[in-house]
């Protein structure tokens, strides 16, 4: 860092309440994305205090505020470690190294693609609908712990992540470029997209319901399969009687009722649900907007109800 | 139910965050289970609120901003659905029917989003004269405009709704017959399948198409719960890791659609 720089004029180097003001400032990267150069306002918001510290000419500052209003776009967590490195890059050009606009728009350029690719898969695909589903099914059942659960493991992940990858993009400066065209990031977007497409056909089995309606066959069932109702004490005795007859496996009905969906589930429970996913797969495919897809999956769900097939 | 002052303004402070943070994606006061949830907190109406978020965050857990692509707008869906179902005040009885506005009111809200990315476009332009000149004050300044615009898109919507007031919002609720309701909740549990197609169509390739159906196999067993599946997921990428790079490097197919056999025959088809 700038210890070992030897600067001919000045040294300056970032404190680490610069980096913590950048990291904070970080959250709002997004803020004003726009369709011609994306998160570029956001990026050169974030580095405001970094290069408040290196620049102290009103020329430097202009230079530096319009380099980094260039076109930049990434997963908004993982542009951590490229501001990481890209203050280790502005801190050394300040100090006199010979670093070019071309070289700092060329290492950010160059991480964003790929970091993108390893937090979409991570954070978008994994993290999110694990947390999501586990406190959506908290929540469904009344359980406040659902929402405070999601809140604070959520952000938690997420301040930890970019704190401590923006240090180290910091302080790896520019040989993180070399780095993570290693092995590394390969093996992590890998085992994110393992345990992504596990999660992923787990919830499609619990989640996706569908279910018909139409009955298959209808058999009267043996005497003593079914609880006699016609028998049973009056009272709560009888409640009590019905239902240890129940628990003791005998039927509710007289006949036993096999629906489309029964015999559907004895091959594997959440069939259906699975061919309705490989469907949506195949119309995304076919590039029908999702949105034609939802809507429409609402119509056969209304029609078919209505049909009674549902 | 009729809500006082201070708690119409603070539903309006709630649409607002959720605003923000649908751009943002950062704290995920916009993901339906927090945003619902925080709605029905202020307007004492938690329980039916919060199983509303649920349910809605199931149906958005594949919707995320991926690259330039702009998801279905789960802030305005949980934001606007918590407050009717708040003014129709029918309880737990509402959700399925808030559910059902929520989705329309899902695909509306991805128009104010282009919408405010477009305006967006402009503000960076400003932005760029406040660089020539070197003034960090003024790109602090318009960054901070262009947030809260993306606060009021959310924010002017739920005003309106609240404007309406509950009478309109009960009428519109219960003019809804049974069939209609019914069959949008059987939908709705289908919905939940487009966005995780999306994730797929995104990360499948030959060599994790086994893993999928492990875990939808798996999941037929109830007794294990999502924690104990992701344990089972976590471990089976790490053997899986640790096994491909005994046998001395794996291919780098990475997160592609090449190489998807059942992709293609769905391609194909």
């Amino acid at each position: 860092m700038a210890d070992n720089k030897i600067a001919p004029t000045k040294k300056v180097a970032l404190t680490k309440g610069d980096r913590i003001a950048v990291w904070w400032r970080s959250t709002f990267l997004q803020g004003s994305w726009n369709y011609e150069r994306m998160q570029n306002g956001g990026w050169t918001y974030t580095l405001i205090p970094a290069l408040k510290r290196l620049y102290t000419t009103k020329e430097d500052r202009a230079a530096a505020l319009k380099r980094h209003m260039e076109f930049f776009n990434t997963h908004p967590y993982l542009a951590s470690p490229i501001i990481g490195v890209t203050m280790a890059l502005e801190e050394e050009r300040a100090n006199g190294a010979p670093i070019d606009d071309v070289a700092i728009q060329g290492v950010k350029v160059g991480m964003m693609g790929p970091l993108a690719g390893v937090g979409d898969p991570v954070f978008w695909f994994t993290v999110k609908p694990i947390l999501g589903a586990l406190a959506a099914s908290l929540a469904i059942s009344g359980n406040i712990m659902g929402p405070i659960l999601y809140f604070v493991l959520w952000n938690a992940i997420r301040m930890a992540f970019m704190w401590y990858t923006q240090e180290f993009g910091y302080k790896a400066g520019s040989s993180i470029s070399e780095d993570l065209s290693g092995g590394l990031l390969q093996k992590v977007t890998k085992g994110a997209t393992i345990l992504g497409m596990f999660i992923l056909g787990a919830l499609i089995n619990r989640w996706v319901v569908v279910k018909f309606t139409p009955v298959v066959s209808t058999i009267q069932q043996a005497k003593g399969a079914f609880i006699d109702w016609a028998k049973l004490p009056k009272g709560s005795a009888g409640i009590k009687e019905a239902l240890t007859q129940q628990a003791a496996g005998l039927s509710l009905d007289k006949f036993k009722v096999t629906t489309l969906q029964d015999n559907l589930d004895q091959l594997i429970p959440g069939l259906a649900g699975l061919l309705v996913t490989f469907l949506c797969m195949w119309l995304l495919k076919k590039k029908v907007s999702p949105i034609i897809i939802i809507l429409g999956l609402f119509v056969v769900g209304v029609v078919l109800h209505v049909l009674h097939v549902m | 139910m009729d809500l006082n002052f201070i708690q119409v303004i603070l539903v309006i402070i709630v649409a607002f965050f959720a605003g923000m943070e649908g751009i943002l994606d950062e704290f995920h006061f916009h993901q339906p289970v927090i945003a619902c949830t925080l709605i029905g907190l202020v307007t004492g109406d938690l329980i039916p609120c919060m199983i509303l978020g649920g349910t809605l965050q199931m149906i958005a857990l594949g919707w995320s901003n991926v690259g330039a692509a702009v998801a279905p707008d789960a802030a305005l869906a949980a934001v606007a659905s918590a407050i009717i179902l708040v003014l129709g005040g029918q309880g737990k009885a509402g959700v399925s029917s808030a559910i059902a506005i929520a989705v329309p009111l899902a695909v509306a809200g991805l128009l104010l989003t282009i919408l405010a990315r477009t305006v967006a476009t402009a503000i960076v332009h400003i932005m760029d004269r406040y660089a020539e000149k070197g003034s960090f004050r003024g790109i602090e300044v318009w960054q901070f405009i262009a947030i809260c615009m993306q606060g009021v898109r959310i924010a002017i919507p739920a005003a309106l709704i609240l404007a309406v007031g509950a009478g309109p919002v009960r009428e519109l609720l219960s003019a809804m017959p049974t069939w209609l309701t019914d069959g949008l909740s059987i939908g709705g549990g289908m919905v939940v399948a487009v966005g995780y197609a999306m994730v797929i169509n995104m990360m499948a390739t030959a060599e994790v198409w086994p893993f999928f159906a492990i875990g939808f196999v798996l999941a037929t067993v109830q007794d294990l719960t999502l924690i104990g599946l992701g344990a089972i997921g976590i471990s089976m990428a790490l053997i899986y890791l640790a096994l491909s790079e005994k046998s001395g490097g794996s291919s780098n197919g990475g997160p592609a659609n090449s190489g998807d056999p059942l992709g293609d025959i769905i391609d194909n088809y």
